[in-house]
């Protein structure tokens, strides 16, 4: 078997992939020194995070799609996100009805937002992702006037709200988002808040949960197999390849089933999974899906391929551009609100800074590039990303001693892999152009 | 009788008062193939592009005359238009998604919608964009389209690894499958393919002309419009030179008509004396210039004489010279004055007294953001140290006193016209940063100096003044010059001997007084026994 | 200089160094009938002009050069960083600290500087992404080299534990304000830090001067028409990387003039945003991504440098509790390279 491989194939497969394997040994290091943490510590951790960041990177993918590259314009979208929530907030609003509310201020929001951000990338075409990264910051600037200054400064608020600096002009640097109704007591006349206001509307215990996303995973790949047997344009997966994911699906079914049968295994202590989240994150993935099959997702695609091209074939390239800019604000902005409310406190002035660092840099360490980018790379980015994020301190103390040895090393590998992966990624452009020319 | 498919009526186009077009008629006949040849500037492109509707043409005056189709005088303002009219384009740079399957290239932005409930309620809702798309009939579409062309390639491949002689074929396709298709327009199609391919895609054009599709086919390969049009329409300077049936013609009328016997202007009686020692000689030389690629060349330039380098735009004339400046990736054997040149080493180049004088003046020739005085020495400044001072006895700033002098003494030499040598280039006209380029490869003294499209863009004034000068150079300082030009007349009227590229090869040497006939064919990449 | 050299010289700026120079004229009067003296208004801005003056600085090698603003000056900063940290290991203090320091931060600088170079040859057309990620990594880098380098100096660690201190007092090895004391005298109630002055006013001298040479006019064309430089024989790489050289530099000993008018060297993620600000600086000062000029260094420093200084006290006395200058950065310094990218003019890949 060995033989058959070509090395220069290997050589290929590691280039293409360094990131992710950097990561994967990485992560394999972290667990191994820090082995003395039980199973359920890191797979609450991993959960949460998983459930907390997903919607946000899987907001990047259609810019790619569209040539835009890797949007760490998001934070713009995140804003939007920020504040609507605000506005929510600041009129205690909360609950299944206050969340929709603010997915709802949301939308407009995002979509002027994404409208300018889209403007700005055609004006700006060719550096996209540094103007991204610009606006990010830029976006921050105004955001901050307006939340720090202008509201109590140029809008007048009633003194004294709970929510503002006691001067009267900004809004504090940390607010809360409100209890969830079911640990407000019967008693009180507490009016529930936005806190897990989505992850608490329906909740599972881990291994039934387990179960049923396996199954679920199970049905898709038998039906896509089918499917692609009976349609000679699409690819078969490899008899192998279809057979392992059966395989591990199996094998998750029957940990599940072991998790029920004997509560106090080793999957004790996972807390419960927040079905209504991974139902949005799954939509969301669907709809990614669904778009690639339309009209305008076969045009983003075309724009992204070669502006030239889709320009001569009639394409609208500058709106196409700006509608991806739109769908990815919007999303991103939604993303912000479900991050916040399984987080439960704002950080008014900083809660927003790194969505867009953390969300790219999971993205490209799924496998993704500047010119591609899918759900499953969005989906094993995240997962590579925060179990990084979990065992980095363990990393740190293995080296040095110093826990924050850990925390200097994780923001060295966030933007180390960014800088990696669009590095590799260019460099790779550039050396094709050359050989191109030489004889 | 039924009316033309096409017919373009007395038209006349001019850019900025130059006049590219002179009150041409062609009539184009349903299921036709009409062959299109003519030199660069005969007027070719500007008729395609008026038949496309093209900005330039419009952002420029639009044109006189007018255009018919079946008959009924038609407008058209944009590409798209001409596709609604049925009238489609196969470019010469293709115009296809490496990325994208087969049928996804064929059709770009004509998707078909999936006819479906949902997407009636998704397309009210959202706008018609977000209807899904329905690939199985847009497979079939594609295989229909393929078929017709005799492919039998599978239309959901992705494009990147197939053979480029793919790639006219689906480009035809894409075009074919346009609904209702007339007229489509080949622009050297066969000029990437292969001799078997070639062969493949003149099949297929018979094959669509019996089908009723008329094609205009523009190709510098004689040999192949004797082969395959019904008709051929010849183009010279912008005026219409004949248009016959090829049953009635031949290869060598063609030739001769696309050249035509010209008067060569201001030709000095020959009476210079050529000495027998080789300046330049190269060996098999190969060139990666994108759109100029040379594919193996034999020269050898005698010292002292003026060669010329001819043929039709993109055949590989200019790689030539860039090749061998390093300017472009080459391979093969150079030597100059008997020591070997080493490739792709500009420097080392120049430094051996080869002086340069580039097509692309702006792109390549000169700073548009600097002073005259400082284009014309920076080269030799920074080939051979000249024109510095030291400052402090060991920092070498650049002399500015000495720069200002030399550059004013070839402003006087060359009639540069100027404010003062302070002036930037780019303000200067055409002719004069032309000057100012020769001026710098002039102070290198150098004793082989290449000069490509020495004329392109200048007023016919200047344009006397630049071959003046390059006469003046070889006569009395006995400079070995090779001039690189796509105008015949010009080559003509100052060279010793004139060699034609075609293909990327050497199509031959001609004497400046060598018949229309002898350029035509040799230009066409046809053998002179044929 | 006559009124009316002035006026065209004040006409021929850029419009957006007009507004932020129009903006800042305005805080200062403002300030003025608010009650502050102007005379401390511009001591900040005279100190604030030096300490930036060699980071703006840092700029103009690597725009001419083609490779665009130096995004990754951390990268130049560490290295001076670096240097000063290792000064004071070795126990120089005063003079020959500075000396060291920059000995040291030169020949750092020249190490990294000639790979940040090469990495921007290979990446060729994406420069200031690249770059910024660059400037980022390297930050995060030299935070988990500050903490694990084996230094010994008690004059820099912790009390307890192992690594260095966030700030480094430069009293310590009698190097605060070493250069800004050198010949500084009070003009108007305006105090002058002659020796600052004359390093940056010197430095951009010098590199102005280099720019007149054969190697530097060399960079300069590669910069302007890489083909123009190519078909004149010139490596336009090599060009690049002895540009980016110069550019690290500049930001390795730009940051140890910065540290002493400080007072402190500042380790960790301190260097992290820096290049932003010098970007927006020359920018400010009339630059573009592909062209600049020594005066735009000196403007644009003077301009937006003393805008972010003289905001907080102005404002603050206006609209007590809040600090716009954050806001200010953000915006001004964010929108000038936004403006920037947008007159960039790229063609479609």
């Amino acid at each position: 078997m060995l033989r058959g491989l070509d090395k220069s194939k290997v050589k290929a497969f590691l280039f293409d992939n360094i990131v992710t394997i950097i990561f994967v040994v990485f992560i394999i290091v972290g667990i191994i020194a820090s082995s003395e943490l039980p199973l359920s510590f890191y797979i609450n951790e991993l959960m949460a995070r998983f459930f907390r960041n997903a919607f946000l990177v899987l907001a990047l993918i259609i810019p790619v799609m569209a040539g835009l590259g890797l949007n760490f314009g998001i934070v713009v979208g995140a804003l939007a996100g920020m504040l609507s929530i605000i506005a929510v907030r600041f009129f205690d609003g909360g609950g299944i009805v206050g969340l929709l509310i603010c997915f709802l201020i949301a939308l407009p929001l995002a979509i002027l937002f994404g409208f300018l951000t889209g403007k700005l990338f055609n004006k700006t075409r060719g550096q996209e992702m540094i103007a991204s990264l610009i606006v990010g910051y830029f976006a921050d600037g105004v955001y901050q006037f307006i939340v720090l200054f202008a509201i109590g400064g140029l809008i007048t608020v009633a003194a004294g709200h709970p929510m503002m600096i006691p001067g009267g002009v900004g809004i504090l640097a940390t607010f809360d988002m409100g209890a969830h109704a079911s640990q407000i007591s019967e008693m009180s006349d507490q009016v529930p808040g936005l806190k897990y206001a989505l992850d608490w509307i329906w909740r599972l215990p881990f291994s039934p949960a387990l179960i049923a996303i396996a199954v679920c995973i199970l049905i898709f790949v038998i039906v896509q197999q089918i499917l692609a047997k009976r349609n000679p344009a699409w690819t078969v997966k490899k008899p192998w390849v279809f057979w392992l994911n059966i395989a591990v699906c199996i094998a998750i079914i029957l940990l599940g089933v072991y998790g029920i049968l004997f509560p106090r295994g080793f999957l004790w202590g996972i807390r419960d999974v927040p079905m209504v989240t991974g139902m949005v994150i799954i939509a969301l993935c669907l709809f990614t899906h669904y778009f690639t099959k339309t009209k305008l997702g076969q045009d983003c695609r075309s724009v992204g391929q070669s502006q030239h091209i889709a320009t001569v074939s009639g394409i609208n390239v500058d709106r196409t551009r700006i509608i991806a800019t739109i769908f990815s604000t919007v999303l991103a902005a939604w993303g912000m609100i479900i991050f916040l409310q399984n987080i439960g406190t704002v950080n008014t002035y900083a809660a927003h800074r790194q969505i867009g660092m953390f969300s790219v840099a999971a993205l490209l360490v799924g496998g993704a590039t500047t010119a591609k980018a899918s759900v499953k790379n969005a989906l094993i980015g995240v997962v590579l990303f925060n179990a990084m994020f979990i065992v980095s301190p363990a990393i740190g103390r293995l080296f040095s001693g110093n826990e924050g040895v850990g925390e200097y090393t994780r923001s060295f590998m966030v933007y180390g892999v960014i800088g990696l992966s669009l590095g590799l990624y260019i460099w790779k452009g550039v050396k094709a152009e050359r050989d191109k020319n030489l004889l | 009788m039924e009316p033309s498919l096409l017919s373009f009526k007395n038209i006349s186009k001019d850019y900025a008062g130059n006049q590219v077009l002179k009150d041409v008629n062609i009539e184009i006949k349903k299921g036709e193939i009409h062959a299109l040849i003519g030199e660069n500037g005969a007027g070719k492109s500007t008729l395609m592009n008026i038949l496309f509707g093209m900005s330039v043409i419009h952002n420029t005056g639009g044109f006189e005359g007018s255009m018919e189709i079946d008959g009924v005088e038609t407008v058209i303002k944009s590409p798209f238009e001409a596709m609604e009219h049925g009238i489609g384009m196969v470019h010469q740079e293709f115009m296809l998604i490496p990325g994208f399957t087969i049928t996804e290239n064929i059709k770009i932005n004509r998707e078909i919608p999936k006819k479906a409930i949902y997407n009636e309620i998704t397309g009210k809702l959202f706008g018609n964009r977000m209807r899904t798309l329905d690939f199985r009939a847009m497979n079939q579409d594609a295989r229909a389209a393929l078929d017709t062309l005799g492919m039998d390639i599978e239309e959901f491949t992705l494009l990147r690894g197939l053979p480029i002689g793919y790639m006219q074929f689906i480009e035809i396709a894409r075009e074919i499958d346009k609904k209702g298709i007339k007229l489509l327009v080949l622009d050297e199609p066969t000029a990437v393919l292969a001799e078997s391919e070639a062969d493949n895609l003149l099949k297929a054009m018979r094959n669509l002309a019996s089908q009723g599709i008329a094609i205009i086919f523009i190709s510098h390969r004689l040999n192949e419009i004797i082969n395959v049009a019904d008709m051929v329409t010849i183009l010279r300077d912008g005026e219409l030179v004949v248009t016959k049936p090829v049953s009635d013609t031949n290869a060598i009328e063609i030739a001769e008509l696309m050249i035509g016997r010209r008067v060569v202007i201001d030709k000095e009686e020959s009476t210079r004396e050529l000495s027998d020692d080789i300046a330049l000689s190269v060996k098999d030389l190969h060139v990666a210039m994108a759109g100029e690629r040379v594919r193996g060349i034999d020269l050898s330039v005698r010292r002292g004489e003026i060669f010329g380098i001819g043929g039709l735009a993109g055949q590989g004339k200019l790689g030539i010279a860039n090749g061998i400046m390093g300017i472009y990736s080459a391979k093969g054997e150079v030597s100059f004055e008997g020591k070997t040149l080493p490739l792709n080493n500009t420097r080392a180049v120049l430094k051996s007294g080869v002086g340069y004088v580039s097509e692309d003046r702006k792109g390549v020739g000169l700073l548009l953001d600097e002073s005259i005085a400082d284009n014309i020495v920076f080269t030799d400044m920074q080939i051979h140290g000249s024109f510095l001072k030291k400052f402090l006895g060991f920092i070498s700033l650049s002399d500015g006193k000495n720069v200002r002098k030399h550059a004013r003494q070839m402003i006087k030499d060359l009639d540069i016209r100027c404010t003062s040598e302070l002036q930037h280039t780019g303000r200067l006209s055409g002719g004069n940063q032309q000057k100012v380029c020769v001026a710098s490869a002039l102070t290198q003294k150098p004793r082989l100096l290449f000069v490509s499209e020495p004329t392109r863009g200048i007023d016919i004034g200047a344009k006397k003044l630049i071959l003046d000068l390059l006469r003046k150079l070889s006569n009395e300082q006995g400079m070995t010059i090779i001039i690189t030009s796509s105008e015949l007349v010009e080559l003509c009227s100052i060279c010793d001997r004139i060699a034609i590229v075609c293909e990327g090869r050497l199509a031959g040497i001609l004497p400046p007084d060598a018949t229309p006939v002898q350029f035509g064919l040799m230009m066409s990449g046809m053998d002179m026994g044929e | 200089m006559t009124k009316t050299t002035a006026a065209s010289f004040i006409k021929r700026l850029p419009i957006p160094t007009l507004i932020i120079g129009g903006f800042w004229v305005f805080i200062l009067i403002f300030g003025v009938t608010q009650g502050l003296p102007l005379s401390s208004l511009l001591t900040d801005t005279v100190r604030r002009f030096g300490m930036w003056g060699l980071l703006v600085l840092a700029m103009v090698p690597s725009i001419q050069s083609g490779t665009g603003p130096n995004f990754a000056l951390p990268v130049g900063v560490v290295c001076g960083l670096l240097a000063m940290v290792c000064a004071i290991e070795f126990g120089f203090m005063g003079a020959g600290w500075l000396t060291a320091s920059v000995i040291m931060a030169i020949v750092f600088a020249s190490i990294l500087g000639l790979g940040y170079g090469k990495l921007m040859n290979a990446v060729k057309g994406s420069e200031m992404t690249i770059a910024t990620y660059t400037g980022f990594s390297i930050t995060y880098l030299f935070c988990i080299l500050w903490m694990t380098l084996p230094f010994t100096s008690p004059k820099m660690g912790w009390m307890l534990g192992s690594g260095l201190r966030n700030t480094i007092e430069l009293g310590t090895v009698n190097a605060n304000q070493i250069i800004n004391n050198f010949l500084a005298f009070d003009l108007f109630g305006v105090k002058i830090p002659t020796g600052m002055l004359l390093v940056v006013f010197g430095s951009c001298f010098l590199v102005w001067l280099f720019f007149r040479s054969k190697t530097g006019s060399a960079i300069s064309a590669g910069g302007m028409n890489p083909m123009f430089a190519k078909a004149a024989g010139l490596n336009v790489d090599r060009s690049r990387i002895i540009a980016n050289i110069i550019s690290t530099a500049l930001g390795a000993v730009g940051i140890i003039v910065y540290s002493q008018s400080f007072g402190f060297t500042a380790l960790y993620d301190a260097p992290l945003m820096m290049a932003f600000q010098a970007v927006a600086a020359i920018l400010v000062g009339g630059a573009t991504a592909g062209r600049s000029k020594i005066i735009h260094v000196i403007i644009g420093t003077m301009i937006f440098q003393g805008l972010l200084t003289n905001t907080p006290p102005v404002l603050g006395r206006a609209f007590p509790g809040t600090d716009l200058t954050e806001i200010m950065r953000l915006v001004v310094g964010n929108g000038i390279i936004l403006y920037a990218l947008a007159q960039v003019k790229r063609g479609d890949k």
